[in-house]
């Protein structure tokens, strides 16, 4: 692991993935191809490309949520290196829990459950009382303006905007290391889109590495240290 | 008015018929037969409460009178042995009338209504009051030998749980009991364990004789004739009855004493006297309850309406029915 | 580049090795093999007749397989094979450190006894004999089943069939087990209820850190509740891995009909 220095927090390379679309004639859809960047702490790695170009698909395969069809992708989990393409199950779901964090475009969640539980309960998986785990739930959505009558509701019945912001909430409550963020400014107005900039920033300054697609030209500039452009990949490939 | 009270039984009473009928193997059974039952009761007693299968055989009566007792006792008894049979503590009711001619014409075994004087004896639901020596036999008739089968009704199974000593699920009807009545309300067949392990059907005996049953100097032989099982409790050996920790088993208790002899720790039975509603409680051993009158001693003479009726009707006799 | 090893896990609750099952010709379920940890929620996917419940039938100890081993991790001894130890300490196992929850809960509960005796039974069966102790007991669980107590004393066959899948939760969870087999837990239940007791389920299997295996057709159970999914067909497991990435990203022909298959709400 001597290959990175201490600021590195997550690094991919030779990347590929494609679909093979079995029940559709086995019509095979490549996404990209030997992907290779690095994200360090504090910095906010933007992935650009146009619609349809793979980033949503990168961002999902960096949360080892699609499966790559090959490179690595090595993470920083507490002292360790990992590669999440080769670790177990339950390798990842630890980091996950720990150290990957991951704000979906579209919020899915367990059905019934309060939304002030849904954002406590990670962190009582951490092993934090309930007591302080309630609290800083409720800080987390009181600055994302979740009237507090709601927090005792599911959220499935929420608008767009406000089930967006309890996603947020729900990875936000946490100190990830990493955060891979897929447009979460997207449906949020003006002022709610400020804060969940001063999230990120927040944590770029904590020294978290954030990676994330953003449409939004002014949230771009307001979060983005860098870009990493998708579409060339593929190019290359 | 004390020498018309009598017991109610007492009318009944047979002479025993000592002559030998001719044309029968002694006692009824073939050799091979008696052997084969011999071999099961001793494995019996070598494990005491678990069930032996024998081969039950057709009896000259129908199964529920007892088959199951008559071949153990058939298999057990000898010439010189002196045969007293009860059916719910009384020696005058049909069951032991027959079942005690029957052996007094196929084996010509004597007969008797003494407890202290038998040295086989064979009961449907009771135990006798007298205490048993270590002379004695006592041969239970058993209609249903399984305790488990309430609860699982495969055989196969209820072995199995008999074998690996699983015996939890027993407490479960102890439980609904005390959930439902705030006590344990089963009051017959009542469970026990024998020698620290196996769970057995005592057969319908009240609770009140379970603790007879504990370390009891005479042999106790179980014989269940349709099923076609044998269980035996060697002399001396530990019976306990199954309970809880904070509800103990406890046996029945009466107000009332025996009227007719006024014993105050016997099984009472409970005596419609006539159509008024008059009764009478009575001691079910009617042997232990003729001793104690023998002796002196004397009973109230139930309630206030048992002084308006001269005599028990004939037909008011027997001392009951099935519980 | 290497990557440290610096998972510390305990050693796996059960270990599957190899397990192929024959019913004469037909083959039940052929060479499936996988370690569950203490904790670990398993989900076993597949439609009818694709060996789920063969497999599941063979790792809980209620059938033998024809071939294969599985060895549990007991409390006192180490890794056991099910099925070179004695029957005894088998079904003890089956009845204190392991639960089964059938889908049918005639098959996992006493209809004949109440719903307090229902919990109460595997307690007297590993030896309490204390009434009160007992009866206390069965009201804490039928509580965090959510269940009313008041019903304490009335026989499972007048409960619906959500209340009768609870109460044999209840039943199985009172010794406190450390590994629980779900055989459909949810299926025949209407949604309603269907959602609240896999919420119930999800709950008490965290908070208690209890190890899981649950065979099931519906993708929506196992996306709750397990961490990890095996997808079955003709006897075969054709895909395994973590749940979300199985389902989100399926490789198998099956699995991807699977996952298509699931009609849009």
């Amino acid at each position: 692991m001597t290959a990175f220095d201490d600021t590195v927090m997550l690094h991919a390379q030779g990347l590929a993935k494609h679909f093979v679309l079995h029940n559709q004639g086995g019509v095979k859809i490549d996404v990209f191809d030997n992907v290779e960047f690095t994200a360090r702490q504090g910095e906010c790695v933007i992935l650009a490309g146009p619609s349809g170009s793979g980033k949503s698909t990168l961002l999902r395969s960096l949360y080892a949520n699609y499966k790559p069809q090959a490179g690595s992708i090595f993470v920083r989990h507490g002292a360790s290196w990992v590669d999440l393409c080769s670790a177990q199950p339950y390798q990842i779901l630890e980091i996950r829990r720990d150290t990957l964090g991951y704000v979906s475009q579209f919020l899915r969640v367990i059905p019934r459950v309060a939304t002030l539980d849904l954002v406590t309960e990670p962190l009582i998986g951490q092993g934090l009382t309930e007591g302080a785990a309630r609290e800083r739930a409720a800080t987390i959505l009181t600055r994302l303006r979740i009237p507090e009558a709601l927090w005792s509701l599911p959220p499935a019945t929420f608008s767009g905007g406000e089930q967006q912001r309890v996603n947020i909430a729900m990875t936000f409550v946490q100190d990830y290391p990493i955060l891979l963020l897929d447009e979460p400014t997207a449906s949020l107005d003006t002022e709610n889109c400020q804060t969940v900039i001063d999230l990120i920033n927040e944590a770029k300054a904590r020294g978290a590495a954030v990676i994330g697609i953003f449409h939004d030209a002014d949230v771009r500039g307001a979060v983005g240290t860098r870009f990493y452009d998708v579409a060339e990949t593929r190019q290359a490939a | 008015m004390a020498d018309v009270i009598d017991h109610p039984s007492r009318a009944a009473a047979t002479p025993p018929d000592t002559r030998a009928a001719t044309g029968y193997n002694f006692a009824y059974l073939d050799e091979q037969t008696k052997r084969m039952i011999r071999r099961a009761i001793l494995k019996g007693v070598a494990i005491p409460g678990y069930q032996v299968p024998f081969g039950s055989r057709e009896m000259p009566l129908p199964y529920g009178w007892g088959t199951g007792g008559i071949q153990v006792t058939a298999a057990v008894i000898g010439p010189d042995d002196t045969l007293k049979v009860i059916d719910q503590g009384a020696d005058d009711t049909t069951n032991a009338v027959n079942i005690r001619s029957f052996f007094a014409k196929t084996a010509g075994v004597a007969t008797t209504e003494r407890t202290t004087e038998a040295s086989v004896i064979q009961t449907r639901h009771r135990i006798p009051e007298t205490p048993l020596t270590e002379d004695q036999i006592l041969v239970y008739q058993v209609p249903i030998p399984e305790p488990l089968r309430w609860l699982e009704p495969r055989e196969a199974e209820t072995r199995k749980m008999h074998a690996l000593e699983e015996y939890g699920a027993m407490h479960v009807s102890l439980y609904e009991d005390i959930a439902r009545y705030g006590r344990i309300i089963k009051s017959y067949n009542y469970p026990v364990k024998v020698n620290d392990r196996y769970v057995m059907a005592p057969s319908p005996i009240p609770k009140f004789d379970n603790p007879k049953m504990d370390r009891m100097p005479a042999l106790q032989l179980f014989g269940a004739g349709r099923e076609k099982r044998i269980y035996a409790v060697p002399p001396y050996t530990k019976v306990k009855s199954l309970d809880f920790e904070d509800h103990p088993f406890t046996v029945e208790s009466w107000e009332q004493s025996c009227a007719l002899c006024g014993a105050g720790d016997s099984y009472l039975d409970e005596v419609v006297t006539d159509d008024k509603g008059g009764k009478m409680f009575v001691c079910s051993d009617s042997d232990y309850c003729e001793q104690r009158r023998d002796a002196g001693h004397q009973g109230d003479g139930g309630d206030s309406n048992y002084a308006t009726r001269n005599e028990i009707p004939e037909n008011e006799t027997s001392s009951g029915d099935d519980r | 580049m290497t990557v440290d090893p610096v998972f510390q896990r305990p050693s796996p609750l059960l270990q599957v090795r190899g397990i192929t099952h024959r019913y004469g010709h037909h083959i039940g379920c052929r060479d499936v093999g996988f370690d569950l940890y203490p904790g670990e929620v398993l989900g076993i996917v597949g439609e009818s007749g694709s060996g789920k419940t063969t497999l599941l039938k063979c790792i809980s100890g209620q059938m033998e397989p024809s071939e294969g081993s599985v060895e549990y991790q007991t409390r006192d001894a180490g890794l056991i094979d099910l099925f070179r130890m004695s029957e005894a300490r088998r079904r003890l196992l089956m009845r204190t450190d392991w639960g089964i929850v059938y889908q049918n809960p005639r098959d996992g509960l006493r209809m004949r006894v109440s719903a307090g005796a229902n919990v109460g039974e595997r307690l007297m069966a590993i030896g309490d004999r204390h009434y009160g102790h007992i009866r206390s007991e069965a009201v804490d669980w039928l509580e965090r089943v959510e269940m009313d107590i008041g019903r304490i004393d009335d026989m499972p066959h007048t409960f619906s069939g959500g209340m009768q899948q609870r109460l044999q939760i209840a039943r199985n969870l009172v010794t406190k087990p450390r590994l629980v087999f779900m055989d459909e837990p949810t299926s025949g239940l209407d949604v309603s209820v269907q959602a609240r007791l896999l919420d119930l389920i999800r709950g008490l299997v965290r908070t208690l850190g209890i190890a899981c295996v649950i065979v099931t057709h519906d993708l929506g159970v196992v996306r709750l509740l397990s961490h990890r999914l095996m997808v079955m067909k003709g006897g075969s497991v054709v895909e395994s891995g973590l749940t979300d990435q199985v389902l989100d990203d399926p490789q198998h022909p099956y699995t991807q009909l699977l996952v298509s298959s699931i009609l849009p709400v």
